[in-house]
């Protein structure tokens, strides 16, 4: 445990940081509050509208097929590092489930998934 | 490494059925109507996985690192998934038609979540029947919130998802729990380790077994964790609703009782406490509630959540006649309650009208033969022999007096009495009351003709030869423990 002691400490610097910055900056920093400070910072431009906005369930369809597609390639990296002790058996493996996610691909398509409108 | 493809191959026929669905669907053209191949090819999906599932070896089969079982209560539960889902096939078909949700995404689903629950009855270790559970529920959740334009759907369905989500957490830690204390999550090595240590004395052991009971108590339906139960069948497409009262039922049932016997089954002293409560609180919650229902489908509802409850009184007895008049009980009720939800959606017009038990008089008249299977679905749900229920529920709490349990036998035969109230109440309503509405002609399809005779036969057949079917079910459980 004595080897984490270094880690610890800097924990400790850096919370203790961190907090004496902003506890100084607010006991001996001057608050003047106005319009123009309290809006939000949209890189220096003038805010428009409200920022709780409704976005489009198409954003969420989207976001889950590259869920989908994207854990394919999880899987494909660690089945090309383990290629050659895996043989026939691991190819034929790979093709199958391949093959499953190529019928996703055309449902999705053929459904009207990858349109936007 | 043991890999054995032919042990998965009744799961293998149903995903490629399932995924042919999904690519005709979508390669035919899009007219709603004409949708009648995508239910035969579900049909023929599901019989051909029967037959796979047929040539069943007198050994227990372990694949795919041991985690994987076939053995003859794996095979027996697969016949019984895939009965319930062939049956809700044939009642679906015409119901989803009238409804405008005729999407072959449907059948899809269906066969998926059969997938899921053939999974956690042949898992012989709990990830696998965790995995199986995931993907049974998740494929219903969709199924229950098919309805998409209707509110009541997409609120059923999304209880539904955020309890069983809770209830999936709820099982996930005990299952981690388990884990950590016995050092494994196969159950024949936690069996043997239980049995090192002359049953669970372990604290965080007890609080696994626990939580896992919760997780499944959940899915069964047991009181009091049946707080769904109500609105979710009530708002799913009354065929779903079918499906989800018998298939996870049946499938959360294999779960337990593998889990609870096998791995658990050297400390039944521990666990059989907890359930006797569980037991108890379910028949009589679901009986009584259920007598001041006035809507068919809650009703059934709680007739479900009731019927959970007999089914834990054989868990709690855990003798070979309770658990094999479990499997006998799981198959009945597939028969009774799918005719008896085939009645209702033939009795109901587009968008689920017709619902309330009041719209069931003068049927007697009208519809003769439909109130007699209706009457006969009811006698055997309320026990009334010669119907299937009668035995199913004989064999239950003779196997509760077995083990010694008489106060429990008790509790369920005075359950069952009242039973008979709301059963009876809507063979009464159908003879004894003038009609109140005009019976519509009911157009009814040749498939869901079929369905409610395949469960009049079943129903009758099952009370009065029940001994051939009992002495599969007998030889079944033997490899449990």
């Amino acid at each position: 445990m004595i080897n984490y002691l270094p880690i610890l400490i800097l924990f400790i610097v850096a919370v203790g940081f961190a907090v004496t910055n902003v506890a100084l900056s607010a006991v001996l920093g001057r608050q003047k509050p106005g319009v123009e400070k309290l809006s939000p910072y949209e890189c220096g431009i003038e805010p428009i509208g409200s920022a709780r906005e409704r976005f489009s369930v198409k954003f969420y369809l989207i976001a889950m097929l590259f869920v989908i597609f994207d854990i394919e390639v999880i899987f494909l990296y660690p089945w090309a590092v383990a290629f050659k002790s895996l043989k026939v058996f691991g190819f034929v493996e790979m093709v199958i489930f391949i093959g499953i996610l190529f019928i996703c691909y055309f449902y999705i398509w053929k459904r009207g998934g990858l349109e936007w409108d | 490494m043991t890999f054995n493809i032919l042990s998965i191959l009744p799961i293998l026929v149903l995903a490629g059925f399932g995924m042919l669905v999904l690519v005709v669907d979508v390669m035919s053209a899009r007219k709603l109507g004409e949708k009648n191949l995508l239910a035969y090819l579900s049909l023929a999906g599901i019989v051909i996985a029967a037959i796979v599932s047929r040539n069943s070896t007198a050994t227990t089969l372990f694949s795919f690192n041991e985690t994987f079982t076939i053995d003859n209560y794996a095979l027996f539960f697969n016949i019984l998934f895939l009965l319930s889902t062939g049956l809700v096939i044939l009642i679906s078909h015409s119901y989803i038609k009238r409804e405008d949700i005729n999407h072959g995404e449907y059948y899809a689903l269906l066969m998926f979540s059969t997938i899921g629950m053939m999974l956690m009855a042949s898992g012989a270790d709990l990830l696998n029947i965790f995995i199986g559970l995931e993907v049974m529920s998740i494929s219903i959740y969709i199924l229950t919130g098919f309805k998409r334009s209707k509110l009541i759907s997409n609120e059923a369905s999304l209880k539904y998802f955020l309890l069983g989500a809770f209830a999936t957490g709820f099982l996930l830690y005990g299952i981690s729990l388990v884990y950590g204390t016995t050092g494994t999550i196969d159950l024949r090595q936690i069996a043997s380790f239980v049995a090192g240590k002359g049953g669970v004395k372990d604290p965080l052991l007890l609080m696994g077994m626990g939580l896992i009971i919760v997780g499944l108590g959940f899915k069964v339906a047991s009181v009091p964790f049946h707080a769904w139960v109500p609105d979710v069948y009530e708002g799913a497409p009354t065929a779903v609703t079918a499906f989800m009262s018998v298939g996870p039922k049946a499938a959360a049932f294999a779960a337990f009782m593998r889990i609870f016997l096998t791995a658990f089954g050297s400390s039944h002293y521990e666990w059989q406490k907890a359930i006797w409560i569980l037991a108890v609180l379910t028949m009589t919650v679901g009986n009584v509630v259920a007598i001041s229902q006035t809507n068919i489908k809650r009703m059934l509802a709680y007739s479900s959540i009731a019927h959970a409850g007999y089914l834990l009184v054989a868990l709690v007895a855990a003798n070979n006649m309770g658990v094999s008049g479990t499997l006998f009980y799981l198959l009945a009720y597939i028969f009774m309650n799918i005719g008896a939800f085939a009645i209702v959606i033939v009795l109901s017009q587009k968008g689920d009208v017709g619902m309330n038990i009041d719209d069931y008089a003068g049927l007697g008249f009208k519809h003769p033969m439909l109130a007699i299977a209706m009457t006969l679905f009811m006698f055997s749900m309320a026990g009334i022999p010669p119907m299937a229920g009668f035995v199913g529920k004989f064999y239950i709490f003779s196997a509760a007096i077995k083990s010694g349990y008489v106060g429990l036998a008790i509790i369920g035969v005075i359950n069952s009495v009242i039973s008979v109230y709301y059963y009876l109440r809507i063979t009464v309503i159908m003879y004894m009351k003038e009609p109140v509405r005009d019976f519509h002609p009911l157009t009814i399809s040749p498939l869901i003709v079929v369905a409610i005779a395949i469960a009049v036969v079943g129903t009758l057949h099952l009370g009065i030869f029940p001994s051939k079917v009992m002495e599969i079910a007998q030889r079944s459980i033997l490899t449990l423990r």
